[in-house]
């Protein structure tokens, strides 16, 4: 038995041997520049890091704390989801797509279903797709709270993600209330929704939304002025529009690069064209503009929730297509009608017409796109999403070299990645 | 959206008007091999080995976003793989899709890294879990699955549960 006395001592018979780590990898080889013997070393970051927010790896190669090359290296969270989904039925995917980006559950559900629906050629009630936006706007605020939570973690200001997370816990008790479910939500449905929201359901959104934009001040007072925070982000990870574009980068940090497009204003879906909000762009390209920009945005979220509340509208919240969409309980226990329906879109699925779409959304993080093709059975031929976090990543590169190591920290924060999105 | 308009000649007559169409037709008559228009959205079918000159053409006419490069397998039909580009015009605020098929023995199609760097990463995608090789793409590693991975998993002939 190995005492404290021998263990791991080198002459030890009982220790296994030891693996050699050494400082080089595969992905990056480091190389001596201009004589300088092993003038670069290559450092290692994650996969278990905190400031990775996730399992992304990052091999860097650094001369001194200059970041001289930086490779991501993902994939450690891939689970198949595209080939699972090829293996249910239309209705069964909707609770995969929640995993997905795993922070705005709801909007995977409505890109899932606005490229199914538009399969279909379904037409979707209009008290559907207003609380669609409302719960959407919800989802956006949700994953922005926690971005700038872990952001400001990450940059050494601890106090503003326990403020952060004491609103998003009253977003996921709405999630909760509306959808049994606090993340992985699922509330959404092939032809409308789950179920009508609880009775009091508006009435906690507005006393959310009511309260919201004192808050957000609140955030805005711990760092917007903080010395320390600004120096941090001041001019780091620079992205110039050409090159946000042909890297591919949606959603904020595309905004803060000085590009004017978000596709809830510019290619409209489920009637965002009825709301009236600002698309807040900035032309610094640096992580402090994605930081203004997204506290911005937070603003125009609260608006569209509150036009989305006053404006409510009446009616149904599913289409009317009883062959897509199961029937009420109620009709289900008194119609025979119903009730065959009932049994043959549980135990056969429907069928979808063949054909092709994509269906982009802007969700927290930038475009969010569903490839569905149909080959006219039950189940889909191929599901593929198209992350924003994933396309971003490549940008990332061109956002830290020649900065230090303590800037990548600060860039991974400011594209808001979710390495479940990455790695699907 | 209207009736699906599902043959090149329709498409090229009805979208005449098209920006996308226009240019194509212009510089390069004979690679679109087909075309269709349903439910809203363009499709072109592009000949394997005009894909990159086709995603210049369309970047030079103001489709200046590449939003996503996929795949389909259509086993055990040939020509087996479906390689789908999505391009998004910022300005005509309009989106175009391009295909291109691919035989299933030593399927390739030409890289598009040169016209939009950000096909690195979609494009290796594509080569990890269907085998599609793409030239000139400047490092076609696998990125989902580990290096020594064996088959590629999204191909349909690959057990959605894997080999055991």
């Amino acid at each position: 038995m190995p005492t404290r006395d021998n263990f791991g001592g080198p002459d030890n018979p009982n220790m296994p041997e030891m693996p050699q780590f050494t400082a080089t990898s595969t992905l990056v080889q480091p190389r001596p520049e201009e004589g300088a013997k092993d003038r670069t070393m290559v450092l290692n970051m994650g996969p278990q890091h905190p400031s990775t927010h996730g399992v992304l790896r990052i091999v860097l190669e650094i001369d001194g704390e200059t970041v001289v090359k930086l490779v991501p290296d993902i994939g450690y969270l891939h689970t198949g989801i595209e080939k699972t989904c090829e293996a249910k039925f239309y209705q069964q995917v909707v609770p995969m797509t929640d995993r997905v980006d795993y922070l705005s559950p709801l909007s995977n559900n409505l890109c899932y279903c606005l490229a199914v629906e538009k399969l279909l050629q379904l037409e979707i009630p209009d008290r559907a797709q207003w609380i669609r936006v409302l719960l959407n706007e919800l989802t956006r605020l949700n994953s922005h709270l926690v971005w700038l939570g872990t952001h400001a973690m990450d940059i050494g200001a601890l106090t503003v993600f326990l403020y952060t997370f004491r609103e998003r816990e009253e977003i996921l008790r709405i999630f909760e209330h509306v959808s049994g479910q606090r993340m992985m939500t699922s509330y959404f449905r092939v032809g409308g929704l789950a179920l009508e929201p609880p009775l009091d359901f508006f009435d906690s959104v507005q006393a959310l939304v009511k309260i919201l934009p004192e808050k957000i001040d609140e955030y805005e007072n711990l760092l917007t002025g903080n010395p320390i925070f600004i120096n941090r982000l001041k001019g780091v990870g620079y992205l110039s529009p050409e090159d946000a574009i042909s890297l591919g980068v949606t959603g904020p940090p595309l905004r803060a690069s000085g590009v004017d497009w978000d596709l809830r204003r510019d290619m409209p879906y489920s009637s965002y064209d009825k709301f009236r909000f600002n698309v807040p762009v900035s032309t610094d390209g640096d992580v402090w503009a994605r930081y203004v920009l997204r506290l911005q945005e937070m603003r125009e979220s609260v608006k569209i929730c509150q036009q989305a509340l006053d404006g409510m509208p009446e009616g149904d919240i599913k289409a009317n297509a009883p062959h897509v969409v199961l029937p009420d309980r109620e009709k289900m226990k008194t119609q025979m009608e119903a009730l065959i329906y009932h049994f043959k879109i549980v135990t056969e699925g429907f069928q979808v017409p063949a054909g092709e779409v994509y269906q982009t959304i802007e969700s927290a993080r930038g475009e969010m796109g569903y490839y569905v093709v149909s080959d006219g059975t039950a189940k889909p031929w191929r599901v593929h999403m198209r992350y924003p976090s994933f396309a971003t990543l490549q940008a990332l590169e061109k956002m830290c070299v020649g900065r230090l190591i303590a800037d990548v920290v600060a860039v991974i924060g400011s594209i808001d990645i979710i390495l479940g999105e990455v790695d699907r | 959206m209207g009736e699906a308009l599902l043959s090149k000649d329709a498409v090229f007559e009805s979208l005449a008007q098209n920006v996308a169409i226009q240019a194509l037709r212009a510089a390069h008559p004979d690679d679109v091999t087909n075309a269709k228009f349903d439910r809203g959205e363009l499709s072109l079918v592009i000949a394997a080995n005009a894909i990159r000159a086709v995603c210049r053409t369309l970047q030079r006419a103001g489709y200046n976003f590449l939003e996503d490069v996929t795949c389909v397998d259509w086993y055990p039909a040939e020509p087996r793989f479906q390689v789908t580009y999505h391009i998004l015009s910022h300005k005509l605020k309009e989106r175009v899709r391009l295909e291109v098929m691919v035989e299933s023995i030593d399927p390739s199609v030409d890289s598009i890294t040169p016209v939009w760097p950000s096909a690195n990463y979609y494009e290796r995608e594509v080569w990890d879990l269907f085998g599609v090789r793409f030239h000139g793409h400047p490092g076609l590693r696998r990125i989902m699955m580990p290096d020594d991975w064996e088959g590629h998993p999204l191909r349909k002939d690959y057990p959605v549960e894997g080999y055991r």
